[in-house]
């Protein structure tokens, strides 16, 4: 039920909607470029923090970096409902994490604490079952942190732990929103 | 949905107009605000004063030092500080260095996103006796906040510590309390504390809830952290672990309550009935108790000894919600130290409508009521103390919200208004010496290279003498 309204919401605003923003990750250098920096950036942290919770640090550190090794060369199509309720098509690489996918287009979805599992802000809403299933389940420091997340649903996920995969293509993702209330087009958030 | 995009639209043109906007406060309500309000106008100034000389609020003296990747949001927010339309302003104190309608007169909107800096009180006797503290006092105190940086609580005194309350806070306090110092010495700790902690002679802590397991306000990660703790016993009396229907219909309401429910059990299982040694670390979870009074010591004169609960039984009162009553049957435990975790609160300041009962502003979306077009609120001044970092990301949306939606059609932002400028002149009017962030970043870059020579990621300085010679030294 819910996911039907959630995917009438998303013809819905396909319809009234016919600019659509497109954007896509032109060519390999940009994208590699922007990544060292993240990865830099990310290694700086861990250096800071090293000497507590390493373990903790460096697995997520892997998770974070995977993409840079598998292939770039396949990406998959993402579509991002933001929180103005407008559509933003992207291209993702395959093995890139959907907060860095969202950070590379300019999207707004929040990293706070920059995909060490540690907050809630990265917070997205799969918005068809099919494709949610498609998902790894997550697992429990990730359901301890989607615990707290706002506006909680059955198919919500922290962006920085789904990771793009081929299956996902055409995966439509919305970033929840405090001013935009699902609740017009009949969803009712779940209680948490 | 064309309506909405019209307003965007309109955002978007009025925008380019100057506004000028001040922010009470540099925690995440602060900065979160200040960072939508950056993207939604254009013409947006803002300018973020604290009353400390640095910045960040919570994320430096309220996040636990082992929680370092929690602290990683102070990332985002320094971007946003040196935003080329945004500035950071410290040691500026309203209420005693400002007024808020000189702020007012300066700007056309201004955020509180001041916070709570004081604590609920439980009213009962025996609250003012010595090593009874509120949480939030010895938090600042480990964290190094210059106004509790000499608060030296007494931890050699017994092997014993209450705390009050069962939220996230009372399980930090219980953590830094518990916790191996060799794992906190890598932290950004403040060195006093480190010190005091190494020589503590605490080794069981009480976490006491009015309630039951399901109620408890603790969060899944924060318990997962503590129950892992090596060599940590943790005790939970069985019979607290059973469940009434009332309970089991909590449970099915919200996922997370599941979850720590879960976690509490499978603790209780793995603890069995091992005794143990006597000089062990151990965590005892004690429900269904609420505290009725602090004795005071026989041999040491107004110093606590011990504290004084009843039992309570759960009592359904509609919407699902159940409230602790006390049962008449009473229990005392004793202990050297108590710390009450049991919530924070907004302090009010002149010319500010305030609920005392909610302790917050009262506001509609953010908008403080019964006052002039141009107030607003976030964070916990708005909405009580509770959440986490990301609920303030939400709160700010919403204030940002109302901010554009009283610029569009509530003639906010259309007087003349001085803003930074007229800001400067009033503080060397008044000899007020801010700490702008260049001066936060010279206290920051002294903190790290100390921190070096000691293997931790910073050395808070913990004075307000060497803040401010650290923010004022020639680089």
């Amino acid at each position: 039920m819910l996911f039907h309204r959630l995917s009438r919401l998303g013809s819905r605003i396909v319809k009234e909607l016919p600019r659509e923003r497109h954007f896509s990750v032109s060519g390999m250098r940009v994208l590699q470029g922007s990544y060292s920096q993240y990865l830099q950036s990310s290694a700086v942290t861990q250096r800071q923090s090293r000497t507590f919770q390493q373990a903790f640090f460096s697995s997520n550190y892997n998770l974070c970096t995977l993409f840079s090794t598998i292939s770039e060369t396949e990406k998959i199509n993402v579509i991002f409902v933001d929180k103005d309720g407008e559509e933003i098509h992207i291209k993702v690489p395959v093995g890139m994490n959907i907060l860095e996918a969202a950070h590379e287009n300019d999207i707004e979805l929040e990293g706070a604490c920059e995909c060490s599992l540690a907050c809630s802000t990265c917070h997205v809403i799969v918005m068809d079952t099919e494709y949610y299933n498609k998902l790894e389940e997550p697992t429990d420091e990730e359901n301890d942190m989607l615990d707290l997340a706002f506006g909680l649903t059955e198919t919500s996920r922290l962006g920085c732990q789904v990771i793009a995969k081929p299956e996902l293509d055409g995966i439509r993702l919305a970033i929840p929103s405090a001013t935009r209330n699902f609740a017009v087009d009949g969803f009712v958030p779940k209680p948490h | 949905m064309s309506m909405f995009l019209a307003r965007r639209l309109v955002t978007r043109c009025f925008s380019s107009r100057p506004l000028h906007v001040c922010i009470v406060g540099s925690g995440p309500a602060g900065f979160y605000t200040a960072d939508k309000l950056l993207k939604a106008h254009e013409g947006a100034r803002i300018d973020i004063i604290d009353r400390l000389p640095t910045p960040y609020g919570l994320v430096r003296s309220g996040v636990a030092p082992d929680h370092p990747e929690t602290k990683i949001a102070i990332n985002q927010f320094s971007r946003v500080a040196q935003h080329e339309r945004c500035a950071f302003y410290g040691n500026v104190k309203l209420g005693s260095d400002l007024s808020l309608s000189e702020l007012r007169d300066l700007y056309h909107v201004v955020v509180l996103a001041y916070g709570a800096e004081t604590d609920k009180d439980l009213g009962i006797p025996g609250e003012s006796l010595g090593g009874v503290f509120s949480a939030r006092e010895f938090v600042w105190w480990y964290n190094g906040h210059p106004d509790y940086s000499s608060l030296k609580p007494d931890l050699k005194s017994s092997d014993k510590a209450v705390i009050l309350g069962q939220g996230n806070v009372a399980l930090d306090v219980a953590r830094i309390l518990l916790r191996p110092t060799t794992e906190l010495a890598s932290t950004d700790i403040a060195t006093h504390a480190l010190s005091a902690l190494e020589e503590s002679s605490i080794r069981k802590v009480y976490l006491v809830g009015r309630r039951g397991p399901v109620q408890a306000a603790l969060t899944a990660k924060e318990l997962r952290e503590i129950l892992g703790i090596k060599n940590l016993h943790i005790r939970i009396k069985e019979t607290d672990l059973s469940v009434t229907p009332a309970d089991e219909e909590e449970m099915k309401n919200s996922r997370a309550r599941k979850r720590i429910y879960e976690l509490l059990s499978k603790a209780a299982a793995a603890a069995g009935t091992f005794e143990g040694d006597c000089g062990q670390r151990e965590l005892h979870f004690v429900f269904f108790r609420q505290p009725e009074r602090f004795l005071e010591s026989d041999e040491s004169k107004g110093r606590v000894s011990g504290v004084n609960l009843e039992k309570t039984i759960l009592e359904s009162v509609g919407s699902g919600k159940q409230i602790a009553v006390g049962t008449g049957e009473f229990e005392d435990i004793n202990c050297s130290m108590v710390l009450k975790a049991i919530g924070y609160q907004s302090v009010p300041i002149n010319g500010l409508p305030f609920d005392h009962k909610k302790g917050i502003v009262p506001n509609v979306r953010g908008r403080v009521v019964s006052t002039e077009p141009g107030l607003y609120v976030c964070g916990w001044l708005k909405r009580g103390p509770v959440g986490i970092i990301a609920t303030n990301l939400y709160c700010a949306e919403e204030t940002v919200g109302s901010i554009s939606q009283d610029i569009e059609e509530g003639g906010v932002g259309k007087s003349e208004k001085e803003g930074s400028k007229g800001l400067m002149q009033l503080l060397e009017k008044k000899e007020v010496k801010m700490v702008d962030f260049s001066g936060w970043e010279k206290i920051d870059a002294k903190e790290k290279q100390m921190g070096i020579d000691r293997n931790k990621p910073r050395e808070k300085l913990v004075t307000w003498e060497d803040l401010l010679a650290a923010a004022s030294a020639d680089s």
